[in-house]
Protein backbone atom coordinates (compact mmCIF):
# COMPACT_ATOMS: atom_id res chain seq x y z
CA UNK A 1 0.00 0.00 0.00
CA UNK A 2 1.28 3.40 -0.94
CA UNK A 3 1.95 5.90 1.81
CA UNK A 4 0.15 8.67 -0.02
CA UNK A 5 -2.08 8.04 -2.99
CA UNK A 6 -3.65 10.80 -5.03
CA UNK A 7 -5.90 10.11 -7.95
CA UNK A 8 -7.39 12.70 -10.26
CA UNK A 9 -6.96 15.62 -7.87
CA UNK A 10 -8.47 18.90 -9.02
CA UNK A 11 -8.29 22.18 -7.14
CA UNK A 12 -10.30 25.15 -8.36
CA UNK A 13 -10.53 28.77 -7.31
CA UNK A 14 -13.37 31.09 -8.25
CA UNK A 15 -12.25 34.19 -10.11
CA UNK A 16 -14.12 37.07 -11.73
CA UNK A 17 -14.07 35.15 -15.01
CA UNK A 18 -15.17 31.79 -13.63
CA UNK A 19 -13.50 28.81 -12.00
CA UNK A 20 -9.75 28.59 -12.42
CA UNK A 21 -8.20 25.15 -12.25
CA UNK A 22 -4.94 25.45 -10.30
CA UNK A 23 -4.53 21.68 -10.26
CA UNK A 24 -6.14 19.74 -13.06
CA UNK A 25 -6.57 16.00 -12.71
CA UNK A 26 -3.23 15.11 -11.15
CA UNK A 27 -2.46 11.61 -9.91
CA UNK A 28 0.62 10.50 -8.01
CA UNK A 29 1.68 8.26 -5.20
CA UNK A 30 4.55 8.05 -2.73
CA UNK A 31 5.82 4.84 -1.20
CA UNK A 32 7.38 4.47 2.21
CA UNK A 33 11.05 5.45 2.10
CA UNK A 34 10.75 7.03 -1.31
CA UNK A 35 11.78 10.51 -2.44
CA UNK A 36 9.38 12.01 -4.93
CA UNK A 37 10.23 15.35 -6.51
CA UNK A 38 7.51 17.55 -7.96
CA UNK A 39 9.08 20.01 -10.33
CA UNK A 40 7.45 22.87 -12.18
CA UNK A 41 7.54 26.60 -12.72
CA UNK A 42 5.54 29.09 -10.72
CA UNK A 43 1.84 28.62 -11.31
CA UNK A 44 2.18 24.94 -12.18
CA UNK A 45 0.12 23.95 -9.14
CA UNK A 46 2.86 21.98 -7.42
CA UNK A 47 2.42 23.66 -4.02
CA UNK A 48 -1.36 23.88 -4.25
CA UNK A 49 -1.65 20.13 -4.78
CA UNK A 50 0.27 19.43 -1.57
CA UNK A 51 -1.55 22.13 0.39
CA UNK A 52 -4.79 20.42 -0.66
CA UNK A 53 -3.50 17.14 0.78
CA UNK A 54 -2.59 18.89 4.03
CA UNK A 55 -5.94 20.71 4.14
CA UNK A 56 -4.23 24.06 4.32
CA UNK A 57 -6.07 25.75 1.48
CA UNK A 58 -8.64 28.46 2.24
CA UNK A 59 -12.31 27.42 2.21
CA UNK A 60 -12.81 29.20 -1.12
CA UNK A 61 -10.86 26.46 -2.87
CA UNK A 62 -12.92 23.65 -4.39
CA UNK A 63 -11.06 20.36 -4.00
CA UNK A 64 -12.19 17.19 -5.72
CA UNK A 65 -10.37 13.89 -6.03
CA UNK A 66 -11.23 10.29 -6.85
CA UNK A 67 -8.81 9.17 -4.21
CA UNK A 68 -6.87 11.05 -1.55
CA UNK A 69 -5.50 8.38 0.72
CA UNK A 70 -2.85 8.57 3.41
CA UNK A 71 -1.94 5.07 4.58
CA UNK A 72 -5.19 3.86 3.07
CA UNK A 73 -7.17 6.42 5.05
CA UNK A 74 -9.40 8.86 3.20
CA UNK A 75 -8.22 12.42 3.77
CA UNK A 76 -11.27 14.05 2.20
CA UNK A 77 -13.96 13.01 4.63
CA UNK A 78 -12.05 13.44 7.87
CA UNK A 79 -13.01 16.05 10.43
CA UNK A 80 -10.88 19.05 11.24
CA UNK A 81 -10.04 17.62 14.66
CA UNK A 82 -8.83 14.34 13.17
CA UNK A 83 -6.86 16.20 10.55
CA UNK A 84 -5.13 18.27 13.22
CA UNK A 85 -4.02 15.07 14.91
CA UNK A 86 -2.49 13.84 11.67
CA UNK A 87 -0.90 17.04 10.39
CA UNK A 88 2.33 17.87 12.17
CA UNK A 89 2.58 14.32 13.48
CA UNK A 90 2.36 11.80 10.65
CA UNK A 91 2.54 14.33 7.83
CA UNK A 92 4.84 17.30 8.31
CA UNK A 93 5.72 20.15 6.02
CA UNK A 94 8.69 22.48 5.58
CA UNK A 95 8.08 25.76 3.81
CA UNK A 96 10.09 28.04 1.57
CA UNK A 97 10.59 31.05 3.82
CA UNK A 98 12.07 29.72 7.05
CA UNK A 99 12.07 33.07 8.86
CA UNK A 100 8.47 33.79 7.91
CA UNK A 101 7.14 30.37 8.85
CA UNK A 102 8.29 30.64 12.45
CA UNK A 103 6.31 32.75 14.90
CA UNK A 104 8.34 35.90 15.64
CA UNK A 105 6.74 36.34 19.09
CA UNK A 106 7.97 33.09 20.64
CA UNK A 107 11.37 31.51 21.15
CA UNK A 108 12.22 28.62 18.87
CA UNK A 109 12.43 26.40 21.94
CA UNK A 110 8.82 27.19 22.82
CA UNK A 111 7.72 26.46 19.25
CA UNK A 112 9.34 23.04 19.08
CA UNK A 113 8.13 22.11 22.57
CA UNK A 114 4.60 23.06 21.54
CA UNK A 115 4.63 20.33 18.89
CA UNK A 116 5.91 17.78 21.38
CA UNK A 117 3.25 18.79 23.93
CA UNK A 118 0.30 18.76 21.55
CA UNK A 119 1.12 15.63 19.60
CA UNK A 120 3.08 13.46 22.02
CA UNK A 121 1.90 14.81 25.39
CA UNK A 122 5.41 14.77 26.86
CA UNK A 123 6.00 16.44 30.23
CA UNK A 124 8.12 19.54 30.60
CA UNK A 125 11.40 17.81 31.30
CA UNK A 126 11.05 15.24 28.54
CA UNK A 127 10.03 17.95 26.09
CA UNK A 128 13.15 19.96 26.80
CA UNK A 129 15.41 16.96 26.54
CA UNK A 130 13.82 15.88 23.25
CA UNK A 131 13.97 19.42 21.84
CA UNK A 132 17.68 19.66 22.57
CA UNK A 133 18.20 16.23 21.06
CA UNK A 134 16.37 17.32 17.91
CA UNK A 135 18.37 20.56 17.64
CA UNK A 136 21.50 18.46 17.94
CA UNK A 137 20.23 16.14 15.24
CA UNK A 138 19.69 18.98 12.75
CA UNK A 139 23.12 20.39 13.50
CA UNK A 140 22.28 23.58 15.37
CA UNK A 141 25.30 24.77 17.36
CA UNK A 142 24.77 25.24 21.14
CA UNK A 143 21.25 23.77 21.28
CA UNK A 144 20.72 24.67 24.95
CA UNK A 145 21.34 28.35 24.28
CA UNK A 146 19.45 28.27 20.98
CA UNK A 147 16.29 27.16 22.80
CA UNK A 148 15.93 30.73 24.09
CA UNK A 149 16.55 32.46 20.76
CA UNK A 150 13.88 34.22 18.77
CA UNK A 151 13.68 33.62 15.00
CA UNK A 152 15.02 37.08 14.17
CA UNK A 153 18.20 36.35 16.12
CA UNK A 154 19.08 33.48 13.79
CA UNK A 155 20.18 33.29 10.17
CA UNK A 156 17.96 31.88 7.40
CA UNK A 157 19.84 28.59 7.35
CA UNK A 158 19.53 28.19 11.11
CA UNK A 159 15.81 28.98 10.99
CA UNK A 160 15.38 26.32 8.32
CA UNK A 161 17.17 23.85 10.61
CA UNK A 162 14.68 24.74 13.36
CA UNK A 163 11.80 24.20 10.91
CA UNK A 164 13.22 20.79 10.02
CA UNK A 165 13.60 19.92 13.69
CA UNK A 166 9.94 20.84 14.29
CA UNK A 167 8.87 18.85 11.24
CA UNK A 168 10.68 15.67 12.29
CA UNK A 169 9.87 16.08 16.01
CA UNK A 170 7.16 13.41 15.93
CA UNK A 171 8.92 11.07 13.49
CA UNK A 172 6.53 11.74 10.61
CA UNK A 173 5.81 9.08 8.03
CA UNK A 174 5.65 11.65 5.26
CA UNK A 175 7.61 14.88 4.99
CA UNK A 176 6.61 17.47 2.42
CA UNK A 177 9.37 19.99 1.69
CA UNK A 178 8.07 22.94 -0.31
CA UNK A 179 11.08 24.67 -1.91
CA UNK A 180 13.08 24.23 1.31
CA UNK A 181 16.26 25.84 -0.02
CA UNK A 182 15.08 28.47 -2.49
CA UNK A 183 15.68 31.37 -0.10
CA UNK A 184 19.14 30.14 0.93
CA UNK A 185 22.69 30.54 -0.37
CA UNK A 186 24.23 27.74 -2.43
CA UNK A 187 26.56 26.55 0.33
CA UNK A 188 23.73 26.58 2.90
CA UNK A 189 21.43 24.89 0.37
CA UNK A 190 23.90 22.03 0.14
CA UNK A 191 23.98 21.63 3.92
CA UNK A 192 20.19 21.70 4.26
CA UNK A 193 19.65 19.23 1.39
CA UNK A 194 22.28 16.89 2.87
CA UNK A 195 20.54 17.13 6.24
CA UNK A 196 17.08 16.38 4.83
CA UNK A 197 18.40 13.46 2.78
CA UNK A 198 20.32 11.91 5.68
CA UNK A 199 17.26 12.20 7.94
CA UNK A 200 15.16 10.60 5.23
CA UNK A 201 17.63 7.72 4.86
CA UNK A 202 17.82 7.19 8.62
CA UNK A 203 14.11 7.28 9.38
CA UNK A 204 12.84 5.77 6.13
CA UNK A 205 10.09 8.35 5.86
CA UNK A 206 8.48 9.23 2.55
CA UNK A 207 9.64 12.57 1.22
CA UNK A 208 7.99 14.88 -1.29
CA UNK A 209 10.37 17.53 -2.53
CA UNK A 210 8.63 20.43 -4.28
CA UNK A 211 11.07 22.50 -6.30
CA UNK A 212 11.61 24.48 -9.47
CA UNK A 213 15.33 23.74 -9.53
CA UNK A 214 16.44 20.89 -11.77
CA UNK A 215 19.70 20.74 -9.82
CA UNK A 216 17.85 20.00 -6.58
CA UNK A 217 15.82 17.31 -8.38
CA UNK A 218 19.00 15.70 -9.68
CA UNK A 219 20.57 15.70 -6.22
CA UNK A 220 17.64 14.32 -4.23
CA UNK A 221 14.88 12.50 -6.10
CA UNK A 222 14.16 8.83 -6.75
CA UNK A 223 11.13 9.58 -8.88
CA UNK A 224 10.03 12.84 -10.49
CA UNK A 225 6.67 14.35 -11.45
CA UNK A 226 6.85 17.27 -13.87
CA UNK A 227 3.93 19.69 -13.71
CA UNK A 228 2.89 22.51 -15.97
CA UNK A 229 -0.21 24.71 -15.68
CA UNK A 230 -1.80 22.38 -13.17
CA UNK A 231 -1.29 19.24 -15.21
CA UNK A 232 1.12 16.39 -14.87
CA UNK A 233 3.33 16.37 -17.96
CA UNK A 234 5.55 13.45 -17.12
CA UNK A 235 6.40 10.99 -14.41
CA UNK A 236 9.63 8.98 -14.44
CA UNK A 237 12.48 7.83 -12.27
CA UNK A 238 15.16 10.46 -11.97
CA UNK A 239 17.71 8.83 -14.24
CA UNK A 240 15.36 8.24 -17.17
CA UNK A 241 13.94 11.74 -16.81
CA UNK A 242 17.32 13.35 -17.32
CA UNK A 243 18.60 10.76 -19.78
CA UNK A 244 15.58 10.32 -21.92
CA UNK A 245 12.79 12.83 -21.26
CA UNK A 246 9.50 11.87 -22.89
CA UNK A 247 7.42 15.02 -22.86
CA UNK A 248 8.33 18.07 -24.91
CA UNK A 249 7.98 20.26 -21.85
CA UNK A 250 10.60 18.33 -19.90
CA UNK A 251 12.91 18.43 -22.90
CA UNK A 252 12.44 22.18 -23.07
CA UNK A 253 13.14 22.63 -19.35
CA UNK A 254 16.35 20.63 -19.54
CA UNK A 255 17.50 22.48 -22.64
CA UNK A 256 16.94 25.82 -20.91
CA UNK A 257 19.47 24.96 -18.18
CA UNK A 258 22.47 27.25 -18.65
CA UNK A 259 24.86 24.31 -18.19
CA UNK A 260 23.31 22.60 -21.20
CA UNK A 261 23.85 25.61 -23.45
CA UNK A 262 25.21 24.84 -26.88
CA UNK A 263 26.48 27.76 -28.90
CA UNK A 264 26.22 31.31 -27.64
CA UNK A 265 22.46 31.43 -27.01
CA UNK A 266 20.28 29.36 -24.71
CA UNK A 267 17.49 27.22 -26.03
CA UNK A 268 14.22 28.69 -24.86
CA UNK A 269 11.19 26.66 -23.95
CA UNK A 270 9.25 27.81 -27.00
CA UNK A 271 11.70 25.97 -29.27
CA UNK A 272 10.27 22.65 -28.08
CA UNK A 273 6.98 23.48 -26.59
CA UNK A 274 3.96 25.42 -27.81
CA UNK A 275 2.73 26.27 -24.32
CA UNK A 276 -0.20 23.87 -24.34
CA UNK A 277 -0.29 21.11 -21.75
CA UNK A 278 -0.35 18.00 -23.91
CA UNK A 279 -3.23 15.85 -22.75
CA UNK A 280 -6.49 17.30 -24.10
CA UNK A 281 -5.97 21.05 -24.09
CA UNK A 282 -9.56 21.83 -23.25
CA UNK A 283 -10.76 25.41 -23.04
CA UNK A 284 -9.82 27.02 -19.77
CA UNK A 285 -12.41 29.18 -18.04
CA UNK B 1 44.54 42.57 -10.90
CA UNK B 2 48.17 41.49 -11.02
CA UNK B 3 49.23 43.39 -14.08
CA UNK B 4 47.81 46.71 -13.02
CA UNK B 5 49.18 49.65 -14.92
CA UNK B 6 48.43 53.26 -14.31
CA UNK B 7 47.79 54.04 -17.94
CA UNK B 8 44.27 53.22 -18.98
CA UNK B 9 44.26 51.33 -22.19
CA UNK B 10 41.89 52.42 -24.91
CA UNK B 11 39.74 49.38 -24.37
CA UNK B 12 39.14 49.60 -20.63
CA UNK B 13 35.57 50.55 -19.77
CA UNK B 14 35.68 50.31 -16.03
CA UNK B 15 38.52 50.30 -13.58
CA UNK B 16 38.16 50.00 -9.86
CA UNK B 17 41.17 50.58 -7.61
CA UNK B 18 41.11 49.41 -4.02
CA UNK B 19 37.53 50.52 -3.50
CA UNK B 20 36.17 50.43 0.05
CA UNK B 21 32.89 50.99 1.77
CA UNK B 22 32.45 51.17 5.53
CA UNK B 23 29.13 51.56 7.26
CA UNK B 24 28.99 53.10 10.68
CA UNK B 25 26.54 51.72 13.18
CA UNK B 26 25.72 54.40 15.73
CA UNK B 27 26.46 53.50 19.31
CA UNK B 28 24.15 53.98 22.25
CA UNK B 29 24.73 55.22 25.77
CA UNK B 30 26.68 52.12 26.75
CA UNK B 31 27.31 50.71 23.29
CA UNK B 32 30.39 51.84 21.39
CA UNK B 33 30.17 52.78 17.73
CA UNK B 34 30.72 49.92 15.36
CA UNK B 35 32.13 50.01 11.86
CA UNK B 36 31.12 47.41 9.30
CA UNK B 37 33.57 46.94 6.46
CA UNK B 38 31.17 45.90 3.71
CA UNK B 39 33.71 46.09 0.89
CA UNK B 40 37.36 45.90 1.93
CA UNK B 41 39.42 47.13 -0.98
CA UNK B 42 38.41 45.55 -4.27
CA UNK B 43 40.24 46.20 -7.55
CA UNK B 44 39.46 45.08 -11.07
CA UNK B 45 39.51 46.17 -14.69
CA UNK B 46 36.88 45.46 -17.27
CA UNK B 47 37.21 45.74 -21.02
CA UNK B 48 34.61 47.27 -23.30
CA UNK B 49 31.89 44.83 -24.38
CA UNK B 50 32.85 42.19 -21.82
CA UNK B 51 30.95 40.72 -18.91
CA UNK B 52 32.29 40.50 -15.39
CA UNK B 53 30.36 38.24 -13.07
CA UNK B 54 30.54 38.83 -9.34
CA UNK B 55 29.64 35.79 -7.25
CA UNK B 56 29.21 35.43 -3.52
CA UNK B 57 26.80 34.59 -0.76
CA UNK B 58 24.40 37.05 0.81
CA UNK B 59 26.20 39.63 2.90
CA UNK B 60 29.52 39.35 1.05
CA UNK B 61 29.32 42.92 -0.27
CA UNK B 62 28.47 42.26 -3.89
CA UNK B 63 25.41 44.48 -3.90
CA UNK B 64 27.28 47.22 -2.02
CA UNK B 65 29.85 47.11 -4.80
CA UNK B 66 27.06 47.43 -7.38
CA UNK B 67 25.66 50.44 -5.53
CA UNK B 68 29.06 52.12 -5.61
CA UNK B 69 29.53 51.44 -9.32
CA UNK B 70 26.19 53.12 -10.01
CA UNK B 71 26.86 56.09 -7.65
CA UNK B 72 23.98 55.19 -5.35
CA UNK B 73 26.47 54.81 -2.52
CA UNK B 74 29.60 56.84 -2.05
CA UNK B 75 32.79 54.79 -1.57
CA UNK B 76 34.74 55.52 1.61
CA UNK B 77 38.03 54.87 -0.16
CA UNK B 78 39.59 54.01 -3.50
CA UNK B 79 39.11 55.17 -7.06
CA UNK B 80 36.48 54.52 -9.65
CA UNK B 81 37.38 55.13 -13.30
CA UNK B 82 34.75 54.89 -15.97
CA UNK B 83 35.61 55.21 -19.65
CA UNK B 84 39.04 56.60 -18.72
CA UNK B 85 37.75 59.33 -16.43
CA UNK B 86 38.14 59.35 -12.70
CA UNK B 87 34.74 59.74 -11.13
CA UNK B 88 34.29 62.33 -8.44
CA UNK B 89 31.81 60.46 -6.32
CA UNK B 90 31.33 63.11 -3.64
CA UNK B 91 27.69 64.15 -3.39
CA UNK B 92 27.00 67.13 -5.63
CA UNK B 93 30.04 66.59 -7.80
CA UNK B 94 28.51 64.08 -10.16
CA UNK B 95 27.38 65.42 -13.48
CA UNK B 96 24.38 64.14 -15.37
CA UNK B 97 26.74 63.04 -18.10
CA UNK B 98 28.58 60.70 -15.75
CA UNK B 99 25.37 59.23 -14.43
CA UNK B 100 24.15 58.48 -17.94
CA UNK B 101 27.04 56.16 -18.62
CA UNK B 102 26.09 53.70 -15.91
CA UNK B 103 22.68 52.17 -15.34
CA UNK B 104 21.42 49.42 -13.09
CA UNK B 105 18.83 46.62 -13.26
CA UNK B 106 17.65 45.32 -9.91
CA UNK B 107 16.80 41.84 -8.76
CA UNK B 108 13.13 42.15 -8.02
CA UNK B 109 11.13 43.31 -11.03
CA UNK B 110 8.05 43.60 -8.81
CA UNK B 111 9.64 46.14 -6.51
CA UNK B 112 11.64 48.19 -8.98
CA UNK B 113 8.75 49.57 -11.06
CA UNK B 114 6.34 52.21 -9.75
CA UNK B 115 2.89 50.57 -9.74
CA UNK B 116 1.18 53.87 -10.53
CA UNK B 117 3.30 54.71 -13.54
CA UNK B 118 2.47 53.52 -17.03
CA UNK B 119 5.24 51.71 -18.88
CA UNK B 120 5.52 54.52 -21.40
CA UNK B 121 6.13 57.01 -18.59
CA UNK B 122 8.63 54.65 -16.94
CA UNK B 123 10.68 54.64 -20.12
CA UNK B 124 10.12 58.32 -20.96
CA UNK B 125 11.06 59.69 -17.55
CA UNK B 126 14.86 59.51 -17.89
CA UNK B 127 14.58 61.31 -21.24
CA UNK B 128 12.28 63.98 -19.81
CA UNK B 129 14.73 64.68 -16.99
CA UNK B 130 18.01 64.51 -18.87
CA UNK B 131 17.24 65.66 -22.41
CA UNK B 132 15.22 68.34 -24.13
CA UNK B 133 13.31 65.89 -26.31
CA UNK B 134 9.69 66.65 -27.07
CA UNK B 135 6.97 64.33 -25.81
CA UNK B 136 6.56 63.00 -29.35
CA UNK B 137 10.24 62.08 -29.63
CA UNK B 138 10.22 60.47 -26.20
CA UNK B 139 7.26 58.38 -27.14
CA UNK B 140 8.97 57.30 -30.32
CA UNK B 141 12.17 56.31 -28.47
CA UNK B 142 10.22 54.41 -25.81
CA UNK B 143 8.34 52.43 -28.44
CA UNK B 144 11.59 51.61 -30.24
CA UNK B 145 13.09 50.35 -27.00
CA UNK B 146 10.01 48.25 -26.20
CA UNK B 147 10.47 46.44 -29.50
CA UNK B 148 14.20 45.98 -28.82
CA UNK B 149 13.51 44.15 -25.56
CA UNK B 150 10.87 41.91 -27.09
CA UNK B 151 7.73 43.79 -26.12
CA UNK B 152 5.58 45.95 -28.38
CA UNK B 153 4.07 49.44 -28.76
CA UNK B 154 0.77 48.03 -27.49
CA UNK B 155 2.38 47.79 -24.03
CA UNK B 156 3.08 51.54 -23.88
CA UNK B 157 -0.05 52.46 -21.96
CA UNK B 158 -0.15 49.53 -19.56
CA UNK B 159 0.67 49.43 -15.86
CA UNK B 160 3.33 47.18 -14.28
CA UNK B 161 0.79 44.86 -12.62
CA UNK B 162 -0.39 43.78 -16.06
CA UNK B 163 2.94 42.11 -16.81
CA UNK B 164 4.56 38.85 -15.77
CA UNK B 165 7.89 38.74 -13.92
CA UNK B 166 9.89 38.13 -17.08
CA UNK B 167 8.16 40.97 -18.93
CA UNK B 168 8.78 43.32 -16.03
CA UNK B 169 12.44 42.48 -16.06
CA UNK B 170 12.46 43.32 -19.79
CA UNK B 171 10.88 46.69 -18.94
CA UNK B 172 13.53 47.30 -16.26
CA UNK B 173 16.22 46.52 -18.82
CA UNK B 174 14.55 48.82 -21.36
CA UNK B 175 14.45 51.63 -18.81
CA UNK B 176 18.14 51.16 -18.04
CA UNK B 177 18.97 51.38 -21.75
CA UNK B 178 16.98 54.56 -22.48
CA UNK B 179 19.95 56.87 -21.85
CA UNK B 180 22.32 54.78 -24.02
CA UNK B 181 24.56 53.76 -21.14
CA UNK B 182 27.91 52.12 -21.76
CA UNK B 183 28.02 50.12 -18.58
CA UNK B 184 25.11 48.13 -17.23
CA UNK B 185 25.16 46.76 -13.69
CA UNK B 186 22.82 43.78 -13.35
CA UNK B 187 22.11 42.90 -9.74
CA UNK B 188 20.76 39.31 -9.77
CA UNK B 189 18.59 40.06 -12.81
CA UNK B 190 17.31 36.50 -13.32
CA UNK B 191 17.19 34.99 -9.84
CA UNK B 192 13.52 35.84 -9.33
CA UNK B 193 12.54 34.28 -12.66
CA UNK B 194 11.47 30.80 -13.74
CA UNK B 195 13.90 28.65 -15.64
CA UNK B 196 12.28 29.11 -19.05
CA UNK B 197 11.93 32.86 -18.57
CA UNK B 198 15.48 33.05 -17.26
CA UNK B 199 16.76 31.61 -20.55
CA UNK B 200 14.82 34.23 -22.54
CA UNK B 201 16.12 37.13 -20.46
CA UNK B 202 19.71 35.87 -20.63
CA UNK B 203 19.39 35.60 -24.41
CA UNK B 204 17.98 39.12 -24.54
CA UNK B 205 20.95 40.42 -22.54
CA UNK B 206 23.36 38.69 -24.92
CA UNK B 207 21.55 40.18 -27.95
CA UNK B 208 21.61 43.68 -26.47
CA UNK B 209 25.29 43.37 -25.61
CA UNK B 210 26.09 42.52 -29.22
CA UNK B 211 23.91 45.29 -30.60
CA UNK B 212 24.98 48.18 -28.35
CA UNK B 213 28.45 46.98 -27.37
CA UNK B 214 27.45 47.10 -23.71
CA UNK B 215 29.73 46.22 -20.83
CA UNK B 216 28.06 44.21 -18.10
CA UNK B 217 28.78 43.78 -14.43
CA UNK B 218 26.62 40.78 -13.65
CA UNK B 219 25.97 39.97 -10.00
CA UNK B 220 24.71 36.50 -9.31
CA UNK B 221 24.85 33.64 -6.88
CA UNK B 222 23.99 31.03 -9.52
CA UNK B 223 27.18 29.49 -10.85
CA UNK B 224 25.58 27.82 -13.85
CA UNK B 225 24.32 31.20 -15.05
CA UNK B 226 27.72 32.76 -14.41
CA UNK B 227 29.50 30.06 -16.34
CA UNK B 228 27.22 30.70 -19.28
CA UNK B 229 27.32 34.49 -19.40
CA UNK B 230 30.65 35.67 -17.97
CA UNK B 231 33.98 36.51 -19.58
CA UNK B 232 35.59 37.21 -16.25
CA UNK B 233 34.60 36.05 -12.80
CA UNK B 234 35.21 37.53 -9.40
CA UNK B 235 34.32 35.65 -6.23
CA UNK B 236 33.66 37.76 -3.14
CA UNK B 237 33.76 36.55 0.42
CA UNK B 238 33.27 38.79 3.47
CA UNK B 239 33.93 41.98 1.51
CA UNK B 240 37.06 40.78 -0.23
CA UNK B 241 37.69 39.53 -3.74
CA UNK B 242 39.13 36.11 -3.03
CA UNK B 243 39.24 34.97 -6.63
CA UNK B 244 39.49 36.92 -9.84
CA UNK B 245 40.27 35.72 -13.34
CA UNK B 246 38.86 34.72 -16.68
CA UNK B 247 35.94 32.33 -16.60
CA UNK B 248 38.00 29.35 -17.72
CA UNK B 249 40.74 30.04 -15.17
CA UNK B 250 38.30 30.27 -12.29
CA UNK B 251 36.14 27.33 -13.27
CA UNK B 252 38.92 24.93 -14.22
CA UNK B 253 41.37 25.81 -11.47
CA UNK B 254 39.82 27.57 -8.48
CA UNK B 255 42.55 28.86 -6.17
CA UNK B 256 40.71 29.86 -3.04
CA UNK B 257 39.17 27.44 -0.57
CA UNK B 258 35.83 29.26 -0.61
CA UNK B 259 35.54 29.04 -4.40
CA UNK B 260 36.07 25.30 -4.20
CA UNK B 261 33.40 24.99 -1.50
CA UNK B 262 31.06 26.98 -3.71
CA UNK B 263 31.65 24.70 -6.71
CA UNK B 264 31.19 21.60 -4.61
CA UNK B 265 27.89 22.92 -3.21
CA UNK B 266 26.36 23.62 -6.63
CA UNK B 267 23.88 20.89 -7.54
CA UNK B 268 24.95 18.85 -10.52
CA UNK B 269 22.24 18.01 -13.03
CA UNK B 270 24.22 15.86 -15.46
CA UNK B 271 23.33 12.24 -16.05
CA UNK B 272 26.65 10.89 -14.77
CA UNK B 273 26.34 12.45 -11.32
CA UNK B 274 22.73 11.28 -11.02
CA UNK B 275 23.75 7.75 -11.94
CA UNK B 276 26.51 7.86 -9.32
CA UNK B 277 24.11 9.14 -6.67
CA UNK B 278 21.44 6.53 -7.43
CA UNK B 279 24.04 3.75 -7.33
CA UNK B 280 25.39 5.03 -4.02
CA UNK B 281 21.93 5.12 -2.51
CA UNK B 282 21.19 1.58 -3.67
CA UNK B 283 24.42 0.36 -2.12
CA UNK B 284 23.60 2.10 1.15
CA UNK B 285 20.10 0.63 1.18
CA UNK B 286 21.43 -2.89 0.54
CA UNK B 287 24.02 -2.65 3.29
Amino acid sequence: MALLQIENLTVQFETATGWFKAVDGVSMSVEKGEVLAIVGESGSGKSVAMLAVMGLLPWTAKITADKLLFEGRDMQGISAAERRKLIGKDIAMIFQEPVASLNPCFTVGFQIEEVLRVHLGLDKKARRARAIELFNQVGLPNPEERMHSFPHQMSGGQCQRVMIAIAIACNPKLLIADEPTTALDVTIQKQILDLIMSLQMKTGMGLIMITHDMGVVAETADRVVVQYKGRKMEEADVLSLFENPKSNYTKALLAALPENATGDRLTTVSAFFDGNPEPAPEARA
Amino acid sequence: MNKSTDIMTENTMLEVRNIKRDYELPGGLFKPKKIIHAVKGVSFKLERGKTLAIVGESGCGKSTLARMLTFIDEPTGGDLLIDGNKMDTRPGHLTAEMRQKVQIVFQNPYGSLNPRQKIGDVLGEPLAINTSMTAEERRHRANEMLIKVGLGPEHYNRYPHMFSGGQRQRIAIARALMMNPKLLVLDEPVSALDLSVQAQVLNLLADLQDEFGLTYVFISHDLSVVRYIADEVMVMYFGEAVEYGTRDEVFSDPKHEYTRTLFKATPKADVESIRARVAKKKAAAAA
